[in-house]
């Protein structure tokens, strides 16, 4: 079978206390947007056994209690609001926020600029000039905790990954992967160019909701000097740092 | 309340409670008991909610000291675990006191046990759950697993339990070193060809040693799939099975992410996930079709015979008497043995407090 027979949107069951709510199979903006209207219109409508949405790029999955809605019903129920999703206003509010993450770029924090200028055949500013240039969506999180999955970086610098991937990369690494950019929330493996380090955190498991950029929202980059970044740590240890937030 | 003591943590041992859940969407892992079930069982032994936190012991060679009165039950894997270098029975309340010695030896059935005390294990929540989250450092004890000389405390228990209170074995899943699992069709069941359906519904897969508690990875017959093995990253729960490049199923258990990028062949039910939880390297897994319907017929069924359980409680011998002016109460619990067990109780300020208890 192929992917352009099939009739959007559909619902699929994901196990027996699941559901997938596809809108189409492809990352697209506009598919994105309704994503999150749909998952808007599920909380307003408070549908009966819903207890956790989990909005992707181009799906909705639901986890439901199985006890308490069967699926054929809930199926239903959701694909009617999909068909009609209108867009509701605290989704379309989150898609008009942009945060702003302040970005120490190259050196230490950054060790793969160079190579990302390599490849791109430009100077190290101009990497950064771009990569700083683009609004990103945050299509959705994943991956690891405050994650975000982002769309939009200026394909000039995309850049493959590491040929061996790195053992550690600190918290807090902006990498490129292809044509995609990204935080790293924690200190994991990982095999992205590192081009900079942000001094905020993006996990923050103290607070609610424990992120620091919302999905479905949009993102910029900001580069900002090392005195700058300990001045963030500092804010950040005490407490009182969010990433400063625009409206678009 | 009560302390515990880690003598010897073995190789993996983390606190755990049913899991961290409505935090998907920010990309952080449900986490929790792998095998949900087996850790249900302890609590209702104990007398704890569902929820309440225990300790997940993997595959063995772990040890735990007592330092203070407490009612426990070993549940889940039969990890050859003893109690005072006797051989401890599994699904059954015990009672220790101060220095009284839990170990665990290597797995005889399954993989993971589970050490549920009464009152739970008291660690601060984070968001929501005290299960620990080893991925990004959160929960449980430390955000870690356990180490040597680390001491861990009860929550308050309410509710008084008897030792030698059985769970009936009709509650308790067969764990085994080959098992059929149920399996409803994926979202990308049509990704893959009718052969590698076929392939995947009709062969012995191997469990083999890159499992953990992110996922069972087998090995065994490719499964073919028709547009390629990288689907739209999206959404994945417990259960699922997610085929990759190299053709061979990977189950995704309690420290999953929240998405993934590989198509989703199908999800195993909800009720068959703890056989999983319980395979050993080399053991046999084989996946048997069935409708979501007939799914939710299971779950329905098992939460049921939860809600339906009535514990073998023991005979007890309870003798009544004033000492020096104070009520106490001596019972004689005599059930199956090695459980034999003493416990006087003194009615102090109208709290019941147990002043001596032994096994005998």
């Amino acid at each position: 079978m192929t992917t352009d027979s099939i009739i959007y949107p559909r619902v699929l069951p994901v196990g027996e206390s699941a559901l997938v709510i596809e809108l189409a199979d492809r990352i697209d903006l506009e598919v994105n947007q309704r994503i999150y209207d749909l998952a808007a219109a599920v909380e307003r409508e408070g549908v009966p056994g819903v207890q956790e949405l989990v909005p992707t790029y181009r799906s909705l999955l639901v986890r439901y209690d199985p006890l308490r809605a069967k699926f054929p019903d809930l199926a239903r129920v959701l694909d009617e609001l999909a068909q009609g999703a209108p867009s509701s206003r605290s989704a379309r509010e989150q898609s008009r926020q942009t945060f702003e993450i302040p970005v120490v770029y190259g050196g230490e924090e950054g060790p793969d600029l160079a190579t990302v200028a390599g490849h791109a055949g430009m100077t190290e500013d101009q990497v950064i000039a771009a990569h700083v240039g683009s609004i990103y969506r945050v299509y959705m999180l994943g991956f690891a905790p405050g994650f975000p999955y982002l769309g939009g970086l200026d394909p000039r610098i995309a850049c493959p990954r590491l040929k061996t991937p790195r053992t550690r990369v600190p918290a807090g690494s902006v990498g490129i992967a292809e044509n995609q950019t990204g935080v790293y929330p924690l200190s994991t493996p990982g095999g992205w160019q590192i081009i900079g380090r942000t001094p905020a955190p993006v996990f923050l498991p103290s607070r609610e909701p424990p992120v620091a950029i919302l999905p479905g929202s949009y993102v910029r980059f900001a580069r900002i000097s090392r005195g700058r970044a300990l001045d963030i740590a500092e804010e950040v240890a005490q407490g009182s740092y969010s990433l400063p937030l625009r409206r678009r | 309340m009560g302390r515990l003591r880690v003598v010897s943590p073995g190789p993996l041992t983390t606190t755990q409670d049913q899991g961290r859940f409505g935090y998907s969407r920010y990309g952080v892992s449900i986490s929790g008991a792998a095998d949900t079930h087996a850790l249900t069982i302890g609590n209702m032994l104990v007398g704890n909610p569902a929820n309440a936190a225990a300790i997940e012991v993997t595959f063995g060679a772990t040890e735990f000291e007592f330092l203070d009165e407490s009612v426990f039950a070993l549940t889940g894997a039969d990890l050859a675990a003893s109690f005072n270098g006797a051989p401890a029975p599994l699904n059954q309340t015990i009672a220790a006191i101060p220095s009284d010695r839990v170990s665990f030896q290597s797995p005889k059935t399954g993989f993971r046990a589970y050490l549920c005390l009464a009152g739970g294990v008291d660690v601060p929540p984070t968001l929501g759950s005290r299960s620990t989250y080893l991925a990004a450092g959160i929960g449980g004890h430390e955000g870690r697993a356990l180490r040597t000389d680390d001491v861990l405390h009860t929550g308050l228990s309410d509710r008084p339990v008897h030792t030698g209170r059985r769970a009936s074995p009709s509650l308790l899943p067969r764990y085994g070193a080959d098992i059929t699992v149920r399996v409803i069709a994926g979202p990308q069941s049509d990704r893959f060809s009718e052969t590698g359906l076929k392939i995947f519904y009709s062969s012995a897969y191997t469990v083999t040693d890159k499992s953990d508690r992110q996922g069972v990875r087998l090995d065994g017959p490719i499964i073919e799939a028709v547009a390629g093995y990288d689907i739209v990253s999206d959404a994945v729960v417990t259960g699922a099975v997610q085929v990759p490049g190299d053709g061979k199923p990977i189950v995704l258990l309690a420290d999953r992410q929240t998405t993934g990028g590989y198509p989703k062949i199908g999800v195993v039910a909800t009720v068959d996930v703890p056989l999983l939880a319980q395979v050993t390297p080399g053991s046999v897994v084989r996946f048997h079709p069935i409708s979501v319907e007939e799914a939710q017929d299971e779950t329905r069924r098992a939460i049921a015979a939860l809600a339906a359980a009535v514990f073998e409680e023991p005979e007890l011998q309870v003798t009544e008497m004033l000492v020096d002016g104070v009520p106490y109460r001596l019972e004689l619990a005599l059930p199956q043995a090695p459980a034999r067990h003493l416990r006087a109780t003194a009615l102090v300020n109208g709290v019941r407090r147990v002043v001596g208890a032994e096994v005998l």
